[in-house]
C-alpha cells in the first residue's frame, strides 16, 4: 500500500507513541540505573531472550498519561534456550518501576498467558512496590495485586516460575519471589523486604542498614529467601538461562536429554571418601566424580551448607542432587538444611527431574536451641517431601546414614527405586561410639581399671560394627546393591535410564496435611 | 580483624595453630567436635592469630568466639 498523507500522519503518531514507550522513563533515571551498574529493562529482555524477535503484550499501557511508558512494566513472550517463556519486567526508570493499576494487569495478563500456554513464567523484578496514590485501583480488589500471588501459587508445579531479582521487592512485592521456585539476586542492587529500615525505625525502633534488612547475600546466607547470589545482572541472567535448561516447559514433560559428557578429572571416590567415619572431606569433590562436567548448578549455596542441594546431569540426564556435606557442620541436618531439602524435592518432583541422595549424615542435630527452633517440624517437614516424591529416588549410602537422617536421604522404607551402598557405607540408629555409650554406660563405668575398660569398649565397639556390618544388610535385603566407588557414575547412569518409565499414581485424596 | 566463630556448639578437638603464627585464607586453624564429627575451622581471611579464646577439650557454644586474626 503506498503511503498517504493521511496514513503517514498515522504512522508518524505510532512510531512516536512507540519511541516514547521504547525510552523507558526521564534520562535522569537511566542515568541513575548505570550509576548502580544496573541495565535498562529492555536491555536486560535482550540478553535473556535468544533474539530480539519477541512478542511484547500491553505495551501502549498508560500511553495517554505521556510519562508512564508501558506503565512500568514489560510484559513479553520470547524464546530461552529455544523454549517459550514468559516474561514480566519492572522499568524502574518509570516511577521506580512502581505499581499502578494497568501494571497489575498487564502482569496477571502475562501470567495467564504463561498458564494457557503451558511455558515458563520469568519475574525480572526491580520495583518499589504499590504506587500508593492508586491504592483503589490495584491492590484491594479482584485482579489487584494479590491475584498475582493467587496466580503464582496457582501456576507453581504446573509451569517453572523464575524471579530475578535486580533491585528492590517491597512489601506485598517481596512475594513475588517468595512464591518462585528459584530466586536469582544480585549482590548490591536485590532487596527484599516486608518494611524498609526507615519504616522498621519509625514503627519499631529498630536501626538497620538496607543490607542488613533485605540484602541479597542477606537472603542467600541467612534467611534462605534467596537461591542464586550472582555480582552482575548479566550473570544473572545467565544462570536463570542455565537453570531453565534443565526443565521441561510444564509438569506434563519430561526434562530433555542433552549430550553426554565426560565427569571432571580428579582423584578416585576411594581416594575422597576417608575411612574413618567421623573426618570430613568435601562432597562437592565426590559430586564432581559423578555428573557430566561444568553440569552442575547448585541451588542455596551460600544457605545450610551442611546439605548441598544441585541439579546436575549425568550421561546427559537431568538429575536433582540433594549431599550431605561432611564439611560443613558435620554434615549434621538443622532445621535449615531440612527447609532447604524439602524445597528442593519439591521443585524437583514437579518437574520429573530424578533425585539421587548421596548420604553420609549423623542425623538431625540434637540441644534446646534446635528443639525450640522447631526441628522435628522442619524435619518431619524434609522427610514428608521426600517421602511424597514419586520422580525416580536413587538412594546412595556414601558412609554413614544415622537415625532419621538414612530417613530423610531416601532410606530402604521411603522407596527409593533402589538403595546402593559404597563399601564405607554404615546403615545405623546411632554411630558406635555413641551406641556403646548409650546401652553400656554403666557396665563401662562400674570398670575401675582403665585397661580394662578400653579393653571392654572396644570389643562393644567391635560386636557393634559387625552388627551393622554393610554386607549384613545387603543379606538382609535392607540394601539393593553394594557397588565399588569407581563404577558409582556408570551404575548411577544405567539406573537413571532404567527408572526413565517410572509412573506411579498419586494417593486418592485432595492433599497431605504436611508440617510446615 | 577477624572473629572465627564455632557453627555449632561442641567440644574444641584440637587447636592447630599458635598466637602469632601467620595463617592462609581457608587454612584449618581449630576442630571442633560435635555429633561425635569432627568440624574444621578454617581462616577466612589470611593474617596472623591474635587471640585463642578456647582450649583443647573445653565445651563451645554455638557463635561462641574461637579464635582472632590481625590483618
Amino acid at each position: 500500500m503506498t503511503k498517504t498523507s493521511e496514513t503517514t500522519g498515522y504512522n508518524e503518531r505510532l512510531e512516536q507513541k512507540l519511541a516514547t514507550i521504547f525510552a523507558g522513563g526521564h534520562p535522569k533515571y537511566h542515568e541513575k540505573m548505570k550509576e548502580s551498574n544496573k541495565l535498562f529493562v529492555r536491555d536486560r529482555l535482550k540478553l535473556l531472550f535468544d533474539d530480539e524477535n519477541y512478542a511484547e503484550d500491553g505495551r501502549f499501557a498508560n500511553v495517554e498519561a505521556g510519562d508512564l511508558p508501558a506503565d512500568g512494566v514489560v510484559t513479553a513472550i520470547g524464546k530461552v534456550n529455544g523454549q517459550t517463556v514468559c516474561v514480566m519486567a519492572n522499568d524502574s526508570t518509570v516511577k521506580a518501576g512502581s505499581w499502578g493499576s494497568r501494571t497489575v494487569e498487564k502482569i496477571i495478563r502475562i501470567q495467564e498467558t504463561a498458564e494457557k500456554m503451558q511455558v515458563p513464567m520469568l519475574y525480572l523484578v526491580d520495583s518499589a512496590g504499590a504506587r500508593i496514590t492508586d491504592q483503589l485501583d490495584m491492590f484491594p480488589n479482584r485482579r489487584g495485586a494479590g491475584r498475582i500471588f493467587h496466580n503464582q501459587v496457582r501456576m507453581s508445579g504446573m509451569v517453572p516460575q523464575i524471579c530475578l531479582l535486580f533491585g528492590p521487592s517491597a512489601a506485598g512485592g517481596a512475594y513475588i519471589p517468595a512464591f518462585c521456585d528459584i530466586v536469582i539476586m544480585v549482590e548490591g542492587n536485590a532487596s527484599m523486604y516486608l518494611g524498609s529500615p526507615r519504616m522498621a525505625e519509625k514503627v519499631i525502633g529498630e536501626k538497620v542498614t538496607l543490607e542488613e534488612m533485605g540484602g541479597a547475600r542477606m537472603h542467600c546466607t541467612v534467611s534462605g529467601v534467596g537461591d542464586v547470589l550472582v555480582s552482575t545482572e548479566e550473570e544473572a541472567i545467565e544462570e536463570a538461562r542455565r537453570y531453565l535448561a534443565f526443565f521441561p516447559a510444564n509438569f506434563a514433560i519430561k526434562p530433555e536429554k542433552l549430550e553426554a559428557k565426560a565427569a571432571k578429572a580428579g582423584r578416585t571416590l576411594e581416594a575422597i571418601i576417608p575411612e574413618n567415619q567421623n573426618a570430613p572431606f568435601d562432597m562437592y569433590e565426590l559430586i564432581d566424580q559423578l555428573v557430566d562436567e561444568g553440569s552442575f548448578f547448585d541451588i542455596k549455596k551460600l544457605f545450610a551448607g551442611e546439605l548441598i542441594t544441585g541439579l546436575a546431569r549425568i550421561d546427559g540426564q537431568a538429575v536433582g542432587i540433594l549431599a550431605n556435606q561432611p564439611k560443613v557442620k558435620g554434615g549434621v541436618l538443622f532445621g535449615d538444611s531440612a527447609d532447604k531439602g524439602a524445597k528442593f524435592i519439591n521443585l524437583c518432583d514437579a518437574f520429573s527431574i530424578p533425585l539421587l541422595f548421596l548420604a553420609d549424615v549423623p542425623g538431625f542435630m540434637i540441644g534446646t536451641k534446635v528443639e525450640r527452633a522447631g526441628i522435628i517440624r522442619h524435619g518431619a517437614k524434609f522427610i514428608a517431601a521426600m517421602s511424597s516424591a514419586t520422580v525416580p529416588k536413587i538412594s546412595v549410602i556414601v558412609r554413614k546414614a544415622y537415625g532419621a537422617g538414612l530417613y530423610a536421604m531416601a532410606g530402604p522404607a521411603f522407596e527409593p527405586d533402589v538403595c546402593i551402598a559404597l563399601p564405607t557405607a554404615q546403615i545405623a540408629v546411632m554411630g558406635p561410639e555413641a551406641a556403646v555409650n548409650a546401652v553400656y554406660s554403666n557396665k563401662i563405668e562400674a570398670i575401675e581399671d582403665p585397661k580394662e575398660r578400653l579393653k571392654y569398649v572396644q570389643e562393644k565397639h567391635q560386636e557393634y560394627k559387625e552388627e551393622i556390618d554393610i554386607y549384613k544388610l545387603a543379606s538382609e535385603l535392607i540394601i539393593d546393591e553394594i557397588v565399588a566407588p569407581y563404577q558409582l557414575r556408570d551404575v548411577l547412569s544405567q539406573r537413571l535410564s532404567i527408572y526413565e518409565t517410572k509412573d506411579l499414581p498419586l494417593p486418592y485424596r485432595k492433599h497431605g496435611v504436611y508440617p510446615v | 580483624m577477624k572473629e572465627l566463630k564455632a557453627s555449632m556448639a561442641g567440644t574444641v578437638l584440637n587447636v592447630l595453630v599458635v598466637e602469632g603464627e601467620a595463617v592462609s585464607a581457608g587454612q584449618a586453624v581449630l576442630t571442633i567436635e560435635s555429633m561425635k564429627m569432627e568440624i574444621p575451622v578454617e581462616a577466612e581471611i589470611g593474617g596472623t592469630v591474635e587471640k585463642i579464646h578456647v582450649e583443647v577439650g573445653g565445651f563451645v557454644n554455638e557463635e561462641e568466639t574461637l579464635m582472632t586474626l590481625g590483618e
